[in-house]
């Protein structure tokens, strides 16, 4: 367990500098010369020249890599042109709003996608089946900065319910948390909860028709007993394997609905650095998000392997 | 046409291509999906025919018409039509997954077939795949965009450079099964070169998951696109794109809805019909894919 846990690490660690190496090299991806773009029309001369001071780009390319590395082992991701901060530090700062909605979020696709899948393998080739089928075909279809756009039309313009967007702190107010939370959650659950309710419902059908769902019911369990204890607990393995890929999608998600919403997290932090060609933060944030997703993976394997013992040895992967 | 013609069974005096299209047929996520598809394809084709006004033609007095007879899907703040728009995005929208299918077709199998063959290429192309793979899709295009600047040549390479690399671990999954069957063995043993052993036995045998994933990519492409160019990275406002006619109709939610609503229920038609046509295939090209997925 703790061999398999220092091994993944280990593995990860090429894989971390690679990703590290391709954050860096997207500010080479800029057509032409770099500082211009920066700068934007209005910069004179002395400004470029500043820019690229500051980004090094007057040092020849072998130096900035070594610079950035020497640089990123000590925490260091570089200064934000727009804020004039550390870009570390604006990423930890904000880090705790986007985690905290992404949270919200998971859990209501977990509960969502697990109960819409085990209810439609449950009655399997019937209306109920087919509807949530279609539902989750159809939340993996839909694009979620849409959705969140017409959730504001109907809650915040027509209803009255909810805030168009805006953002309160739990530990302020947690009903008010709650109001401004709850559409970005439910906008940034719907592609997820659609992919766990196919994953769900297709395990939960493979189960079904295993030896010892029928043992289980031929020693006169009762039913919610076999479908929730029996095959509950084989249908949360493949919803483990999918949670590095959920949270992905979450955090990716999070650029366009916290922009949409005004939540001040990552993900708006992100929207904002593009918008204004703030490249160390754009940097920054792709490794920040990345390394952390890696982390996170990490540790769902781990999990995993601790979860189901006949994967601890000879992993295929 | 006619298959081997000495029997009586009705089946096989059917033309050979309606006996291979019958499981497709049979299956309704195929249809389904293909009629929601091709119905998307064919309004795009059939653009002029819908709608005589140009998607940039602006009539100021017809400004903000709910959808009516005249108006089918209504106008915008300036007057222009929303379905000529709808229709030239659809166009945009369709050009720029196309593209990217093809670049997946193309460098996936490419790579893929590479990495999946020659195991000693295998460990440094995957170790660049897993690294490409660790950036959350979307992320990862949007910062590859932001860097390019915006255009619709820039959502097609940097939607690329984020699914070429699954598309390639799909091909190289395929080769590593095929490439140990005897047939592949015969043909080495016979003599024939790596180039020729790729292209004649091994890769029309990975043919059935590429074709699936890069439905399925078509529908991540036209949704990666639509959130590039609602966030400003995709083509330029000039050209009707279904992301910034959201973005732009944002601007109206109250007054306009529709502006904001009717290129988001055509991305989804779109996604929906490539995602049920994905899954018709996999469930007919490919039956041992649809317990672990479907």
């Amino acid at each position: 367990m703790i061999g398999y846990t220092i091994n993944r690490l280990l593995q990860a660690i090429p894989v971390l500098l690679l990703v590290s190496l391709f954050a860096f090299g997207i500010i080479y991806l800029i057509p032409g010369d770099a500082a211009t773009v920066i700068g934007g029309p209005t910069a004179t001369a002395a400004d470029l020249e500043q820019i690229r001071r500051n980004l090094g780009l007057d040092k020849p390319l072998h130096v900035q890599i070594a610079t950035f590395y020497i640089n990123l082992f000590q925490g260091d991701l570089g200064r934000s042109l727009l804020l004039g901060i550390p870009v570390t530090e604006a990423l930890v700062d904000r880090s705790p709003i986007t985690i905290g909605i992404a949270i919200y979020s998971l859990a209501i696709t977990i509960v969502f996608g697990l109960v819409t899948g085990v209810v439609a393998a449950l009655n399997h080739n019937t209306w109920i089946d087919q509807a949530a089928t279609l539902f989750a075909l159809i939340g993996v279809s839909l694009p979620n900065f849409w959705l969140a756009l017409v959730m504001i039309v109907l809650f915040s313009v027509y209803l009255g319910w909810l805030p168009t967007g805006g953002y309160i702190p739990f530990s302020q107010d947690p009903v008010g948390w709650l109001r401004t939370a709850t559409m970005p959650a439910v906008a940034l659950a719907l592609l997820q909860a659609g992919l766990l309710t196919r994953i769900t419902r297709s395990t939960m059908l493979e189960v079904l028709g295993q030896d010892y769902i029928r043992t289980a019911r031929a020693k006169g369990l009762p039913e919610w007993q076999v479908i929730g204890v029996h095959a509950l607990a084989n249908v949360m393995m493949p919803v483990i394997t999918v949670l590095g890929l959920i949270l992905s999608v979450l955090l990716s998600g999070s650029i366009i609905i916290e922009t949409i919403f005004g939540i001040p997290g990552i993900g708006a932090l992100m929207g904002n650095a593009i918008m204004s060609r703030d490249y160390p933060m754009v940097q920054g944030g792709l490794f920040f998000i990345t390394a952390a997703l890696m982390l996170l993976n990490i540790v769902i394997d781990v999990l995993y392997t601790w979860l189901d013992p006949r994967v601890r040895v000879g992993r295929a992967d | 046409m006619a298959g081997p013609g000495q029997t009586v069974d009705p089946d096989a005096l059917l033309p050979r291509l309606r006996i291979a299209a019958r499981p497709f047929l049979r299956n309704r996520a195929f249809v389904v999906g293909a009629v929601l598809f091709g119905a998307i394809v064919l309004a795009t084709l059939a653009t002029p025919l819908l709608t005589d006004r140009g998607p940039n033609a602006l009539a100021i007095r017809d400004r903000f018409q709910p959808p009516s007879l005249a108006f089918p899907l209504g106008t915008d703040n300036l007057g222009r039509d929303m379905l000529a728009r709808v229709l030239w995005g659809a166009r945009l929208s369709l050009m720029i997954g196309l593209s990217v299918v093809l670049i997946n077709g193309v460098f996936g199998v490419l790579l893929g077939a590479i990495a999946g063959y020659y195991s000693r290429l295998d460990n440094i192309l995957m170790r660049v795949a897993d690294a490409l793979m660790a950036f959350p899709a979307v992320l990862l295009a949007i910062g590859i965009a932001a860097a390019l600047g915006p255009s619709a040549m820039t959502a097609v390479v940097a939607l690329s450079v984020v699914y070429v690399p699954r598309t390639a671990r799909v091909v190289r999954a395929s080769v590593i099964v095929v490439r140990e069957l005897d047939f592949v063995q015969a043909a080495r043993a016979g003599g024939a070169t790596d180039a020729r052993i790729l292209r004649r036995h091994i890769l029309p045998n990975c043919m059935a998951p590429l074709i699936v994933q890069l439905s399925f990519v078509f529908a991540y492409a036209v949704l990666s696109e639509a959130v590039l160019s609602f966030l400003g990275l995709g083509a330029s406002p000039t050209v009707p794109s279904w992301g910034i006619m959201i973005s732009e109709g944002r601007t109206y939610l109250r007054e306009a809805p529709w502006l904001t609503i009717v290129p988001g229920v055509a991305i989804a038609i779109t996604a929906l019909g490539l995602n049920l046509l994905g899954d018709g295939l996999r469930d007919v090209l490919d039956p041992r894919m649809k317990v672990e997925q479907g």
